[in-house]
């Protein structure tokens, strides 16, 4: 049985080079969405987009935002297939992006 | 606030006037539109000085009635991205007015070569950034491809030098 | 070719150095993304979905193969080796980094390139006819003005924060190849009796959420009014255009609101009221730059190319390729070679640098140094000798571009869509590679005939699907993407918005709806009758009973 929680991920995008970053429990940016913190409570919430806030006027990141997700088998998962490329790269070439780094996700975009 | 005029930092002779606060005679004062509407019987004859800001909103034609007697019109910029007011200046300078144009709103350097380009004189800035910045700012795009739009003398409209001996944009549109 | 004088590449030179200042400025927290995100647009860089991407503005459509080889540079050196052809005749770069971009700006201004206005709410790209200066059909060339306005809307002090963006394109031939009646303002040029030109102002086509077919504003506006006549309608429509509603700012919406007549009497008044001080120094730089534009000094040959015409007997494929991707020249002997960047498969638009420099050679070498990027995402070399054309295609056939579907099922344009960018709601490159796949085979493309099948992945219409014969609109349906199918588009003379056939499908459904569709038109065309022609005269009917009648 495998356990499933949902919740919400916070996202942006690294802003000297555009790289697509998640907030880790530790507060800071990671490549992967698996080291990401899945925010349940509405405290968690806040306190991520606190964070995302500073860390924009700190010039680390630009345009964050918080996406659905569920971790799955301590995996996590975006529920849009949007957040799925964007955390492999594109489907179309499977040679690039994170995907070709040794950063993506446990979850393909496109399932099936 | 700071008023900003050919690259320094001026005192401002302006006063901003409520729409119920009275007027002194012989000020310099600027009534919003809807005033100079409604009491331009009395406005008419003020004898100091008359400015007026405008929304952005506004129709040249509208303003048309008035213009000869206005020493300073005060363009809004309401946000960066909001561009009405440069067709509005440019047409205002087209028209033949040759009083004050002043921009009102959140200005960056980076939009200050236009609106000199459009013939805006004055520019009400905030603290935020140095005299420098707006000094590099008004130097930094010296060519226009536009005709009619250069407003220093170090400032060169690119067709027109092209073509030496017509040169002369016949009339400057802008004020001094 | 237009060359940049010192006062154009001063004018580069000062624009990149100022975005470089402001890009440092934004990296210091002196500038915050809301104002730095107006003026890195200006410049071209977007933030997309996996990093930056930078656009580059190739005016009109015309390359050098100098310039080329520099695009092709670029993608090797700062993105990740190749880059992707737009449907408005750019290239843009998927794997940007913001500290780069200056230094990339730098490279391009030593070719006389850049990013300004690829982006942002102002006046756009000049695009044209990708056969401009070599069609057989042609009155003239229509980029000496391309050129003209590119430099007139270049930072126009007046006009660089629209209510939205702004697209102008230019057409010289009969057969418009350039969409005028799709963009906001569409240009195409005229000869009266006495052999003077002029210009039909079209205003208010486009894609996008709401498609419109243009209005004419002026059936032969005389070539020297080009300029103050267009000042007139961008500043009404900077006065007046809608700002409360980011769908409903484009000019289109202005004119539909207003009306026709009263819109065009809002022009002409501003017109009347602040007429041009003079014409002189407009007309004086258009003769300028249309000096760039003559036609090169071609040969004199015959009509007969002995090994053009031999190579085709001896080899079926080079002869398929022939008929499907040469053009008429307007000069005997000569032909215009089209690219497809669509190999079976591909994805549209998409080259490598080594793809570039290749097509750069050959340019070079047998095309007068010159090349074009179309609005169907290929690329064309314009002045070649059909002599020349066998030689052409050998090469072509080595580095993966001779595939020889040009206007034909395969040829499919498609935006980037869900794989890269951040507005789309659905794939659009995985459809037409499944479809193109699916057609595979070129006897059956032939068979099908001329057919432009067009995928946008949202609303925004860059894959241009309201103006495909065959649309395909990727959309979200509760976070599944689906995609919604229109028949009946045209971009050219007649042009026309397609019309929806009914229900969307599911992304792996649409090669098999494309291939009903197409079985319906070969059922039930006439001898010789475009499928088109076929489904204006025949209706939707029958292709909707083909999709959806219970199976
Ligand atoms: S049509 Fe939509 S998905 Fe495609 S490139 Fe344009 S904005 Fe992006």
């Amino acid at each position: 049985m495998s356990e499933i929680e949902k919740g919400q991920v916070m996202t942006a995008n690294r802003l000297r080079d555009g790289e697509v970053v998640f907030l880790t429990r530790a507060g800071v940016w990671a490549m992967a969405i698996d080291e990401a913190v899945l925010a349940q409570e509405p405290q968690a919430v806040a306190a991520l987009e606190a964070r995302a806030k500073e860390d924009e006027k700190a010039t680390l990141v630009t345009g964050s935002y918080l996406f659905d997700a569920e971790r799955v088998n301590g995996k996590i998962r975006a529920s849009h297939i949007r957040e799925r490329i964007r955390a492999q790269g594109p489907t179309v070439r499977l040679d690039l992006g994170k995907q070709a780094e040794g950063t993506a996700g446990s979850f393909a975009a496109v399932e099936g | 606030m700071q008023l900003l005029r050919n690259n320094a930092f001026v005192a401002d002779a302006w006063a901003t006037l409520a729409d119920d606060a009275p007027l002194a005679e012989g000020a310099r004062a600027i009534v919003s539109f809807a005033r100079l509407q409604k009491e331009w019987d009395t406005l008419a004859k003020h004898t100091g000085l008359l400015g007026v800001a405008v929304p952005n909103t506004l129709r040249a034609e509208e303003l048309a009635p008035y213009v000869s007697r206005l020493a300073l019109i005060v363009l809004a910029f309401p946000s960066f991205t909001d561009g009405r007011s440069y067709s509005l200046a440019r047409q205002l300078r087209l028209d033949g007015y040759r009083g004050e144009l002043r921009a009102t709103g959140n200005l960056l350097p980076d939009q200050l070569q236009f609106m000199l380009q459009v013939g805006i004189d004055t520019f009400e800035v905030s603290e935020r950034f140095p005299l420098e910045m707006w000094q590099k700012a008004a130097r930094q795009m010296a060519l226009t491809y536009q005709r009619g739009f250069t407003h220093a003398a170090d400032e060169r409209e690119v067709w027109s030098q092209r073509h030496q001996g017509f040169a002369a944009w016949e009339e400057q549109p802008h004020a001094g | 070719m237009y060359r940049y004088d010192e006062f154009d590449l001063s004018f580069v030179k000062q624009r990149t150095e100022q975005f470089r200042d402001q890009a440092e400025r934004r990296l210091k927290g002196e500038l915050t993304e809301d104002e730095f995100r107006p003026l890195r647009l200006m410049n071209g860089l977007y933030l997309q979905l996996h990093a930056y991407m930078l656009r580059i503005a190739i005016p009109y459509g015309t390359l050098s193969s100098k310039q080329m080889r520099r695009l092709a540079y670029i993608a090797d050196k700062w993105d990740r080796g190749y880059g992707h052809f737009t449907t408005r005749q750019n290239i843009q770069y998927n794997w940007i980094k913001l500290e780069d971009t200056a230094d990339i700006l730098d490279a391009l201004a030593e070719v006389e390139m850049h990013g300004i206005q690829t982006s942002g709410n102002c006046i756009r790209n000049v695009t044209t006819d990708h056969w401009a200066g070599a069609a057989a059909d042609e009155i003239a060339d229509p980029r000496p003005v391309g050129e003209l306005l590119r430099q007139w809307s270049s930072l126009h002090p007046e006009f660089s924060f629209l209510p939205r963006k702004f697209k102008i394109a230019v057409t010289g031939a009969p057969n418009d190849r350039a969409a005028v009646k799709v963009h906001d303002i569409g240009l195409r040029l005229h000869k009266n009796d006495k052999g003077e030109i002029g210009w039909e102002v079209l205003v208010g086509g486009g894609q996008g959420r709401t498609p419109m077919i243009a209005v004419m504003v002026r059936d032969f506006l005389p070539e020297k009014e080009l300029v103050p006549y267009l000042e007139a309608i961008m500043r009404v429509y900077n006065l007046y255009g809608r700002r409360d509603n980011k769908y409903k700012a484009r000019i289109k919406i202005l004119v539909h609101e207003l009306g026709a007549e009263k819109f065009r009497s809002e022009v002409e008044a501003e017109y009347a009221r602040h007429p041009a001080q003079t014409t002189e120094v407009d007309q004086k730089e258009l003769a300028r730059i249309a000096e760039y534009f003559a036609l090169p000094q071609l040969e004199k040959l015959s009509r007969f190319a002995p090994h053009f015409e031999q190579s085709k007997l001896d080899n079926k494929e080079f002869a398929r390729w022939a008929r499907n991707n040469l053009a008429a020249h307007s000069t005997q002997g000569y032909t215009i070679v089209n690219i497809s960047l669509k190999p079976e498969g591909g994805i549209p638009g998409d080259a490598t640098g080594e793809q570039m420099r290749v097509m750069a050679d050959l340019a070079e070498r047998y095309s007068q140094d010159e090349l074009r990027v179309s609005h169907a995402q290929n690329i064309v070399l314009p002045h070649v000798k059909l002599e020349d054309a066998f030689t052409i295609w050998q090469e072509l056939r080595k580095h993966d571009l001779a595939a020889a579907n040009y206007g034909l099922a395969g040829d499919i344009i498609a935006c980037p869509g869900l794989d890269y960018c951040a507005l789309a709601t659905a794939r659009s490159i995985p459809i037409s590679q499944a479809i193109s796949r699916k057609f595979a085979d070129l006897d059956k493309q032939e068979k099908i005939g001329p057919l432009k099948i067009n995928i946008s992945g949202c609303i925004n219409a860059c894959g241009h699907h309201h103006v495909g014969h065959i649309g395909i609109l990727g959309l979200d349906k509760k976070g599944e993407e689906f995609y919604q199918i229109t028949l009946g588009g045209s971009s050219g003379d007649s042009a026309s918005i397609g019309t929806i056939l009914g229900p969307g499908f599911a992304g792996e459904e649409v090669p098999d709806a494309i291939e009903k569709i197409l079985d319906t038109y070969v059922k039930l065309r006439q001898p010789g009758e475009e499928f088109l022609a076929a489904y204006r005269r025949l209706g939707p009917a029958p292709f909707k009973e083909a999709l959806y009648a219970a199976a």
